[in-house]
C-alpha cells in the first residue's frame, strides 16, 4: 500500500478492459470481455489459436476496434460503443490516443525492412513524437547496447536472425516510452534455439517493473514471470488468476484440458 | 536493293537530334507527370469513399478503353472546337500524362496492394496516421515492387511518342517522314528512324536491369 499523495491514482489499474465485444462478420470473437492489469504487472494471456487472444491484444491498442465496451489505458478511456457511432474521423482520434499509450511486439517482427536497426527505433520517437534525431539516436544505441546488439545498429533487418530481429522489435518498442508494452506471440515465430535469449529480456523488463500483456504459448515463462495467467477460450476469459491456480489448479475443465495439452503435446 | 549510306549517315544526325531535343524530352517529362497521376489514382482507388475510389476507376478504365492516337487527336483536333487550342507540345505532354498515368495506376496499387499488411500495423504502432505510414513505410516498400512494371510502361511510352508525330510535334518520327518525303527513300528513311528507336530502348533495358539487379539491401525475398 503506497502512501505517497498521488497514492489513488499510482493504486489505479494501468489497464482496464470493460465489456469488450468484436465480430468479423458472423463470426463473434470476442465476447463481452473483462480484464484489469495493474500496473508493473505482468499478464500473459493464453488460449487455443482461434481463440481470440490476439484479437483482444489489438483491441488495446487499437489495431483492432471493437464493437463495445471501453478500454482504459493509463488514464486514456475509450468507450467503443459510443466513439463508434461517433464517425470516422472521432475513432481515428480515440485509436490514436489508445496507441500513444502503449506499444507492440509483433509476432512476426514487423521491422520496416527499407530501414537499418536503428532507423527502425527512431522512426516513432523522431517522425511521431517530435523528439530531436540526436537525442533519439543516443537512447536507441543505449538500448541496442542493453540488448546486445549494438553492433547490428546499421545492419539491415534482413541480415540478422530472427531472435536478433525481434529483439530489435522490442527495442522499437520501449523506445516509444510507452505506459504498457504488448507483446503478440513474441516467440512463435522463432526457431527453438531462439526462444531464450528473448523470454530473458522479457523477464529483465518485467523485473524492471514494466507492465505487459503478452500473448503467448510459453508456459514456463507465464508460470515464472506473470502475476497473472488469463485464459482466453470461444472468445471469453475462462478464468484469471495466479499462474499457480490457472496452469497449477484449473478450476475450468477447458483450461485443464488446454494446458495438459501443452505440456504433454504427446 | 541498293541502299544509299550517304543519305543513311547524313541522315542519322537530324534523326538523332529529333530523338535528343524531341522525343526523349517528351517521353520523360509525360513520364514524371504521370507518375503523380498514377500516384494520386492508385490511393484514390484504395480509398474507402466510393466517390473518389469509382471517380480513379473511371479515369483508369477511359484511359485503357481508348486507343492512345484517339487521346492525342481529342487535345489537339477535339478541344479547339470547343475554344481550347493548346500547342503541339503541351497537346502531346497531357495526353501522354493521361495515358501513362492511366496505365501506371493499376501498377502502382497493385505495388501498394503487395506491402505486407504488417507494415501498416507497425506504422500505426509507433504512432503514424494513414498519411504518414503511406509516405515514411508503404510507398517506399511498394516503389521497389513497381520498378519493374514501370520500367516496361516507360520504354513502351518511348515508342508511344511517334504518335504525336500525327498532331505536329517535330520529333524523331516526324523527321523521318520529312526526309523520306523530301528523298523518296522511304524504306531507308523509316528503317533508319527505327533503328534510332531500337537504340534509345537497348539502352533503357540495359538500365532497367541494372536497377534490378542493383543489390537489394532493403528487402530480404520473403
Amino acid at each position: 500500500m503506497s502512501l505517497s499523495p498521488d497514492a489513488e491514482r499510482a493504486d489505479a489499474p494501468l489497464l482496464t478492459v470493460e465489456d469488450v465485444s468484436k465480430a468479423f462478420g458472423d463470426n463473434q470473437v470476442l465476447r463481452s470481455v473483462d480484464l484489469t492489469v495493474e500496473r508493473g504487472d505482468v499478464v500473459a494471456v493464453i488460449g487455443a489459436s482461434g481463440s481470440g487472444k490476439t484479437t483482444l491484444l489489438r483491441c488495446l491498442n487499437g489495431l483492432e476496434t471493437p464493437d463495445a465496451g471501453v478500454v482504459s489505458v493509463a488514464g486514456t478511456r475509450v468507450d467503443f460503443a459510443s466513439v463508434g457511432s461517433a464517425g470516422a474521423k472521432e475513432l481515428e482520434r480515440a485509436r490514436g490516443s489508445l496507441r500513444d499509450q502503449s506499444a507492440m511486439v509483433f509476432q512476426h517482427y514487423n521491422l520496416f525492412p527499407h530501414r537499418t536497426v536503428i532507423e527502425n527505433v527512431i522512426e516513432g520517437p523522431v517522425v511521431v513524437q517530435g523528439r530531436s534525431r540526436s537525442e533519439a539516436l543516443e537512447d536507441a544505441r543505449a538500448l541496442l547496447e542493453r540488448v546486445g546488439l549494438a553492433d547490428k545498429a546499421d545492419s539491415y533487418p534482413h541480415q540478422l536472425s530472427g531472435g536478433q530481429q525481434q529483439r530489435v522489435g522490442i527495442v522499437r518498442a520501449l523506445a516509444l516510452k510507452p505506459s504498457l508494452l504488448l507483446f503478440d506471440e513474441p516467440t512463435s515465430a522463432l526457431d527453438p534455439e531462439l526462444v531464450g535469449d528473448v523470454l530473458l529480456l522479457m523477464r529483465d523488463l518485467a523485473a524492471e517493473g514494466w507492465t505487459m500483456v503478452v500473448v503467448t504459448h510459453e508456459l514456463q515463462f507465464a508460470r515464472e514471470v506473470a502475476a497473472k495467467v488469463a485464459f482466453v477460450d470461444a472468445g471469453r476469459v475462462l478464468e484469471v488468476g495466479p499462474p499457480a491456480q490457472v496452469l497449477g489448479a484449473p478450476r475450468e475443465e477447458r483450461t485443464r484440458q488446454f494446458v495438459r495439452r501443452l505440456t504433454h503435446p504427446l | 536493293m541498293d541502299i544509299d549510306w550517304s543519305l543513311f549517315w547524313e541522315s542519322l544526325g537530324p534523326l538523332s537530334l529529333a530523338a535528343v531535343v524531341g522525343t526523349i524530352p517528351l517521353a520523360l517529362v509525360s513520364f514524371v507527370l504521370g507518375m503523380v497521376l498514377a500516384v494520386a489514382a492508385a490511393l484514390m482507388r484504395l480509398s474507402k469513399n466510393r466517390f473518389v475510389s469509382g471517380l480513379a476507376r473511371l479515369y483508369i478504365s477511359v484511359i485503357r478503353g481508348t486507343p492512345l492516337l484517339v487521346q492525342l487527336f481529342v487535345v489537339f483536333y477535339g478541344l479547339p472546337s470547343i475554344g481550347v487550342v493548346i500547342n503541339p507540345w503541351p497537346s502531346a505532354i497531357i495526353a501522354l500524362s493521361l495515358n501513362v498515368g492511366g496505365y501506371a495506376a493499376e501498377v502502382v496499387r497493385a505495388a501498394i496492394l503487395s506491402v505486407d499488411k504488417g507494415q501498416w500495423e507497425a506504422a500505426y504502432m509507433v504512432g503514424m496516421n494513414r498519411r504518414t505510414a503511406l509516405r515514411r513505410v508503404i510507398l517506399p516498400q511498394a516503389a521497389r515492387v513497381a520498378v519493374p512494371p514501370l520500367s516496361n510502361t516507360f520504354i513502351s511510352l518511348v515508342k508511344d511518342t511517334s504518335l504525336t508525330s500525327l498532331i505536329l510535334m517535330s520529333e524523331l518520327f516526324r523527321k523521318a517522314q520529312e526526309i523520306a518525303a523530301f528523298t523518296q527513300e522511304f524504306m531507308l528513311l523509316y528503317v533508319e528512324a527505327g533503328l534510332v528507336y531500337w537504340v534509345i530502348c537497348l539502352a533503357l533495358s540495359s538500365g532497367q536491369l541494372r536497377l534490378e539487379r542493383r543489390p537489394d539491401r532493403h528487402v530480404a525475398v520473403a
